[in-house]
């Protein structure tokens, strides 16, 4: 199927909502079978044990004279709210995240993180995007979800919401689409679309890269275009993370099933702020925009969806001189959906001490990010070991059962 | 320097000289775009493009004028006119008044204008990047320079950051071709990366790692080459005191710590917050004594064979592509260890290389080098007078100047930038440049709305440069050219096609 003029001209006939339209390779049409992975990365290490909070640790509040939240107190609009008997979440997330833990759509992940010991956000953030065994020599040319959508096959639809294409969606079958969604524009007059895609005809690298980029491009703006045209017109729209987080889950819904987006912003070394400040705005925007994205994309399409926010490492446990956090090691990873079995932290833990820190540090890895997500992808795409082997290559799955 | 700039006197492309044979011409480009930022409409005189005397003049002489009406626009500017330590001080001082007004609508009206001064002093800093991208004859020191500025990453938007951007990259540009060591101290020294990687707040007893950790890790030796969480920590200590100081007076400092205080506009080393004790770095033990462990340090990390091989291979990518072969990476390694970090050296023992000059393509262009490579050649003999357009064209690719939010600077992989939507990004951007791209020809206090001037599409088609690639392009290429219903169309397609998305 080499023939994009074709295939545009179906696109644009408006037939892409219901007829697969295979362009290079990819289908673009609603997801058949209805399950979706969106994967969320925090970028900058997220101080997570200020935003899930070890509630009744004093040894928490110790190590954190100035940015620690305080006990739960109801009374306390600043104190964070309880989850469980030993962890509370961030007020800044109590009207969009909470609710979720309440309809049991959420689980924490708490002690989550890699082997990788750099503390270096490119190399972890790379870890966990290439998604292979550390110390080896590394292939930059195989993210985790690109070879995850090589598993599914061909009734996948991929994208990646970001300016540059990550590297967790690079070097798949086919290449995927990557589109920033504040800088969708009218796609380009059809014959000079054509002419341009004539040029790369055979081109080893772009050929693909190319008439994916047209496709995708008619595609998002089609289904954005009832929305950018109020938004052009002074509608009240979302701004930020809030307004690409809706768009994403109108997207996810309809025309999509596997998608990453990034977070940046996170690396708080300096005044970070406890119940308010700079984290607190941070994450509350994080929240209202993954509780607007599961309002777009409709009660139906979120039963089947899941959304992972990761993030490359966690920080010191303890506060530096600056009321910041340094890099550190585990994190709190988060596991949404309508389909979720949530309500409770998930995965192994132990009480928080000097003693139990990792390095005297910061938090210990007890789940591997590779083990947590090829156990929520097998059991959400129903794959069997051997299917999901290559997905993250000497790993074994750590079933949390949270699907 | 005979060189003769005949830049910016409205020259159209088509009567720029027209050089011994389509061959020699042909040769001309490929160096351009291999070594600066793309063939100029304008020619510029000068010897030959790879010439001998074209590289020395490159990578030694002093850097030669720019066209007259690009330098008349520099000259206007703020940041030309005013030292850095000023700007900072009124914009610091216009943040300290906004906060003690009281009345809502006067604060904000305030604040407005405090982000309107920074802004307008970053987005000098932008435009001035790209007046000399465009039309300075250096143009080997001007890709130097942005390489560098992404090696050391600062972020505009920290804090007041927008209003010591500009010193920081004419810092930059002052050590592009010279030694590394003294680039390392140039960018330590400035308060641009003092702010942005926290060490204006590291103290004795108040350690801030992330200064340190990015010097090892990013500028220096790279993450994995031997270095030690402990060495991190170590060099944190040694860099207690080293921060930025806008006040007039120094600080009343005990009689025996006022020797070791430095200052020097706005970068202070304040012996009262370093922490003077002994310290294990690299496998050597530094005596605490003040910024002389600095010093120290900076000449341990910048001797240390990791560095050699980490900058060479950066210097490797960003000029030959994905992966450079490793010989000659080594080669250049060894030649920076063998010059003390002489960039002027490792740069030809590249540029001379018998794989530099077997290849085939210098690599994908990202934004910035596609952007300003299309414009080069679309515009470069006539005067733009509002760079915005060109500014917001690298923002829109995702690559915009000092935009980058993190320490690692942006990707030099062409995967970074090949992606699916980002290639349909650039064809918008070609259109826009292959059309006639008028508001880079408005004033640039012209209003948003306003209509710009008439520009008619450049002939690109018959520009000797472009006469001379004809040959070079591929048959499709050609194919679809032949299509074109209008100049307009034709540099549309001529900027969108795969030839010229690499070097």
């Amino acid at each position: 199927m080499r023939n994009p003029h074709i295939h545009r001209r179906d696109l644009l006939m408006g037939a892409a909502a219901m007829a697969p339209m295979v362009m290079a390779g990819r289908a673009f049409a609603a997801p058949q079978a209805g399950s979706r992975l969106l994967v969320v990365f925090l970028r900058g290490a997220y101080d997570a044990v200020n935003i899930v909070v070890p509630s009744t640790s004093d040894f928490y509040r110790q190590s954190r004279p100035t940015i620690a939240l305080p006990r739960p107190d109801p009374a306390n609009p600043d104190a964070p709210l309880p989850l469980d008997a030993d962890w509370a979440l961030h007020p800044a997330l109590k009207d969009s995240i909470l609710p979720l833990w309440q309809a049991k759509q959420i689980a924490f992940v708490p002690f989550a993180g890699t082997d990788d010991m750099s503390r270096s956000h490119f190399e972890t953030q790379d870890t966990i995007e290439l998604g292979q065994p550390v110390g080896g020599h590394r292939d930059y040319g195989s993210g985790f979800m690109a070879r995850l959508a090589d598993i599914l096959g061909t009734g996948e639809k991929p994208i990646a919401f970001t300016d540059q294409l990550p590297l967790c969606f690079r070097g798949g079958d086919d290449p995927i689409p990557n589109l920033a969604l504040a800088n969708v524009g009218k796609p380009i007059d059809q014959r000079q679309a054509t002419l341009i895609q004539s040029m790369y005809a055979g081109h080893p690298d772009l050929a693909r890269s190319v008439s994916e980029g047209f496709t995708v491009r008619d595609t998002v703006y089609k289904t954005l275009d009832q929305e950018m045209k109020a938004a052009s017109r002074g509608a009240v729209s979302a701004k930020g993370f809030a307004l690409s987080a809706q768009r994403i889950g109108t997207l996810m819904r309809d025309r999509f099933n596997l998608a990453f987006v990034d977070v940046g912003g996170w690396d708080t070394h300096v005044n970070q702020g406890g119940a308010t400040g700079y984290l607190a705005d941070r994450i509350g925007d994080l929240g209202r925009g993954l509780a607007g994205f599961a309002q777009a994309i409709g009660p139906e399409a979120w039963r089947s969806t899941t959304v992972v926010v990761v993030s490359e490492f966690g920080r010191t446990f303890r506060e530096n001189g600056d009321r910041g956090t340094d890099h550190g090691h585990g994190s709190i990873y988060w596991v949404m959906g309508g389909g979720v079995s949530g309500g409770r932290m998930a995965g192994e833990q132990v009480p928080l001490s000097a003693a139990t820190l990792n390095q005297n540090r910061d938090l210990p890895v007890l789940t591997d990010y590779r083990a947590l997500i090829g156990g929520l992808v097998g059991r959400q795409f129903g794959l069997s070991a051997s299917r999901l082997a290559p997905l993250f290559p000497d790993s074994r799955t750590t079933d949390l059962r949270l699907i | 320097m005979a060189r003769i700039a005949c830049l910016g006197m409205m020259v159209p492309a088509l009567l720029a000289a027209a050089p011994a044979s389509a061959a020699d011409a042909a040769r001309d480009a490929a160096w351009a775009e291999r070594l600066g930022w793309g063939p100029s409409a304008a020619a510029d005189g000068g010897p030959a493009p790879g010439s001998d005397a074209w590289l020395r003049h490159q990578l030694s002489d002093p850097p030669a004028p720019l066209p007259p009406a690009a330098q008349a626009q520099i000259d206007a500017m703020r940041i030309s006119r005013e030292r850095v330590a000023a700007l900072v001080v009124e914009t610091d001082a216009m943040q300290r008044d906004l906060k003690a007004i009281t009345d809502p609508d006067q604060r904000k009206a305030a604040r407005q204008a405090y982000q309107k001064t920074l802004n307008g002093l970053a987005d000098e800093a932008r435009q001035r990047f790209v007046l000399r991208a465009l039309y300075s004859p250096d143009q080997l020191r001007e890709r130097m320079t942005w390489f560098w500025f992404n090696h050391f990453n600062v972020q505009a938007g920290k804090r007041d950051i927008r209003a010591m951007v500009g010193d920081y990259e004419e810092t930059i540009r002052a050590h592009a071709l010279g030694r590394y060591r003294d680039l390392l101290e140039a960018t330590l020294r400035h308060p641009a990366m003092l702010r942005y990687l926290d060490n204006d707040q590291n103290a004795k007893g108040k350690i801030n790692e992330n200064y340190a950790r990015e010097i090892m890790e990013l500028h220096s030796m790279g993450v994995g080459s031997g270095y030690s969480q402990q060495d991190v920590q170590e060099l944190a200590r040694i860099l207690t005191g080293v921060g930025v100081d806008q006040k007039p007076d120094a600080p009343k400092l005990k009689p025996e710590l006022q020797p070791l205080y430095q200052r020097a506009g706005l970068f202070e080393f304040n012996p009262a917050r370093h922490d003077f004790g002994t310290k294990h770095f690299l496998g050597h033990e530094i005596k605490g004594s003040g910024f002389a462990e600095v010093e120290q340090a900076l000449d341990l990390i910048a001797d240390s064979p990791a560095t050699a091989h980490h900058v060479s291979l950066r210097i490797a990518t960003y000029f030959m592509g994905d992966t450079p072969p490793p010989a000659l990476v080594d080669r250049m390694a060894a030649k920076f260890r063998q010059s003390h970090g002489d960039i002027a050296q490792v740069l030809r023992t590249m540029i001379r290389s018998r794989e530099f000059g077997g290849a085939a393509t210098g690599g994908f262009k990202e934004p910035v080098g596609y952007t300003l490579s299309a414009v080069r050649l679309a515009y470069g003999g006539r005067d733009v007078t509002n760079a915005k357009p060109i500014i917001n064209w690298m923002r829109q690719m995702g690559e915009g100047l000092y935009d980058h939010e993190t320490p690692d600077g942006y990707d030099l992989s062409s995967a970074a930038w090949s992606g699916p939507g980002q290639m349909a990004t650039r064809f918008d951007i070609a259109r826009q440049i292959g059309g006639g791209a008028a508001r880079l020809f408005q004033s640039p206090d012209a209003a948003p709305d306003a209509p710009p001037p008439p520009s008619p599409p450049p002939l690109l088609k018959d520009s000797p440069v472009i006469a001379a690639r004809m040959a070079t392009l591929g048959k499709p290429t050609l194919a679809a050219l032949g299509q074109a219903r209008s100049p307009a169309e034709w540099n549309s397609l001529y900027f969108s096609s795969p030839e010229f998305m690499h070097r």
